[in-house]
């Protein structure tokens, strides 16, 4: 197309042929490392994954075709259930206080009258720089019967939980990982609400204000519809992610916790696939899970259209 | 208009900004105070850490560096903190260099195949990554990479997000400027690396640090295919330090582990950091 623009020697002439395969080759190319990762290290495993899910398999080469055996037998998995519940629960608590709390925080770190914002900013956003395994060895620490910080903080309020062991009883279990998930993710939500917060049109305030709109008002109907699409985002990214809790409670009880409370869906599938080598069950599990996603995402994405039209 | 009104009520302004930067200081304090408590445990005497929440009664006589020498000593510690910036820093700049050639394609070049190409990674990218844990453990056992960091690093330098991400970006990128440089002579790759790169450099920070946060955190895919202990990455290196008898009670010792293994981040966020609130706020509003 552009090899008009050169002059017409012999050479030119050469040179333009090659000018444009490499022009013409060049998306393929540039595509090259990506497709031959994408379809050997996403596709191929991904296919495998489907076929492994209906076969029978004791370690990694030894399947017969199984049909729908490990569907049929997770049914009746009563500790796949115990995971399916413990994880449910999770994202359901996880997701109505994070939202609130990141949104709050954004809130405050968005009036005007606030100094040294940058330093708040980071002083919210860095837990979320460490990942779920070390944060679990750091709350295993915080919550040391006597020594740790969120014990001694209690203690000095409740002299008795001084010693509570956030180890033994399942309700503490899941209050501790629940912490620490929130002590994670609170500051990267915060990040989002401020951004969105910041984008809003200030003219809408001003026209709110006219008329005669109180600060809760002008909440209600300016600043939540303005920031609606980042809280759709938030919550379908928190979903998919609390419903893939694996590392956090696995590494803060070194298993599945007290009477499994800290038994995540992934978690399950991470000891039935790689502890017990059953990869075709562990398959199963894990679309048994895309399913669960799938569905919880699809119906949320359902419900926020719907609200979406009748504002 | 509103500075007339503050005026007026300046009183109740100084209380309200008093109220808010209250709250904000309590929050903070809840988010940094973890921190901060890591970093006196990991200074502090087995025995002083029972005895004070913070800092020891005498912080210059008590502190001591023995914990990080107790590491280093009787832990594969410093290997495995080598193995994990390998590994991320390998994996960080294959994912971001194939991601920006391939972002760079699909937003600018039109070829056979683009459609179904992008359907089919829109598919992927809907599907949880845990759905490809089994089926890529056996590739990894066909190939005899359990054990090694191809395991690890292959996989992990392709993104789909990534392509997506450098996709958006890249469609800002001027078409007059890759058709003037065209026309001076400039090659495709070139065109790639000297005109589109710079103009989305927020992305390729914003990613950078992305990805090496996620390879430097990560623990189920290298905990499923390393076995060796002098191959372990940190987060499963320190992780497993919890289940052994002897360290358990070594708060010290665990916490300055921690530390370290969180300080490289922090530092990358630092210099980064910039670009990466911009382009995180930027892919959401869009």
């Amino acid at each position: 197309m552009n090899g008009k623009q050169g002059d017409c020697s012999y050479s030119a002439a050469r040179r333009f042929t090659l000018w444009s395969l490499q022009r013409r080759a060049a998306p393929y190319l540039f595509l090259l490392p990506f497709l031959i990762l994408f379809f050997g290290f996403v596709l191929y495993p991904l296919a495998n994954s489907v076929i492994l899910s209906f076969e029978k398999t004791a370690g990694p080469r030894l399947t017969r075709f199984a049909g729908l055996t490990h569907f049929r037998f997770l049914l009746h998995d009563w500790l796949f259930w115990v995971a399916v519940l413990n994880t449910i629960g999770f994202a359901i608590a996880f997701l109505c206080l994070q939202i609130p709390a990141s949104l709050a925080l954004a809130l405050l770190l968005n009036s005007p009258l606030v100094r040294f914002r940058n330093f708040f900013r980071f002083a919210f956003f860095s837990s979320n720089l460490v990942g779920q395994a070390f944060a679990a060895v750091l709350f295993t620490l915080l919550l040391v019967p006597r020594a740790g910080l969120v014990n001694r903080m209690l203690g000095a309020v409740w002299p008795s939980l001084l010693e509570l062991d956030w180890k033994s009883d399942p309700r503490f279990a899941r209050v501790a990982i629940l912490m620490a998930a929130l002590w994670l993710s609170v500051g990267y939500g915060m990040i989002y609400f401020l951004a969105a917060l910041q984008a809003v049109d200030q003219e809408l305030y001003d026209a709110a204000r006219a008329d005669g709109a109180g600060a809760w008002s002008r909440f209600w109907h300016v600043t939540l519809p303005q920031i609606r699409p980042v809280t759709v985002f938030l919550i379908l990214v928190g979903t998919v992610g609390s419903l893939s809790l694996f590392e956090l409670p696995y590494v803060f009880f070194q298993g599945p916790g007290p009477q499994f409370a800290g038994l995540t869906i992934v978690q399950y599938l991470f000891t039935q696939g790689f502890g017990a080598g059953d990869l075709g069950y562990a398959s199963a599990i894990a679309w048994a899970l895309v399913a669960l996603i799938g569905t919880v995402t699809l119906v949320q994405i359902k419900i926020f259209r719907g609200a979406g039209e009748h504002p | 208009m509103s500075a007339t009104r503050s005026a007026l009520k300046r009183p109740a302004f100084a209380l309200r900004a008093l109220a808010v930067h209250a709250a904000l200081l309590a929050a903070a304090a809840v988010g940094l105070a973890p921190f901060l408590w890591m970093c006196c445990a990991a200074f502090k005497r087995p025995e002083d850490v029972f005895g004070s929440a913070f800092l020891p009664p005498h912080p210059l006589h008590d502190l001591t560096p023995g914990n990080f020498a107790m590491l280093f000593h009787s832990t594969p510690f410093a290997r495995w903190l080598l193995n994990s910036l390998f590994v991320s820093s390998t994996q960080t700049v294959l994912v971001v260099t194939f991601s920006s050639l391939g972002g760079f394609a699909l937003a600018k070049y039109r070829f056979r195949g683009k459609k179904p190409l992008l359907g089919l990674m829109l598919l992927t990218l809907v599907l949880p990554a845990l759905a490809l844990l089994p089926g890529a453990y056996l590739l990894m056992y066909d190939f005899g990479w359990i054990n090694s960091y191809a395991a690890i690093i292959v996989p992990g330098s392709v993104s789909v997000l990534g392509m997506f991400l450098f996709r958006q970006a890249m469609l800002s990128v001027p078409d007059d400027l890759l058709h003037a440089a065209r026309v001076d002579g400039c090659s495709e790759i070139r065109i790639w690396w000297e005109i589109a790169l710079p103009i989305v450099r927020p992305m390729v920070g914003a990613y950078t640090l992305l990805s090496f946060l996620g390879a430097w955190n990560s623990y189920l895919w290298p905990q499923v295919v390393l076995q060796d202990q002098a191959k372990f990455t940190l987060p499963i290196g320190l992780a497993g330090m919890l289940s052994l008898p002897e360290y358990q009670t070594q708060y010290g010792v665990l916490m300055a582990g921690t530390l370290l293994s969180v300080l490289p981040v922090m530092l990358l966020f630092f210099v980064l950091q910039k670009d990466f609130v911009s382009g995180l706020a930027s892919g959401a509003i869009k």
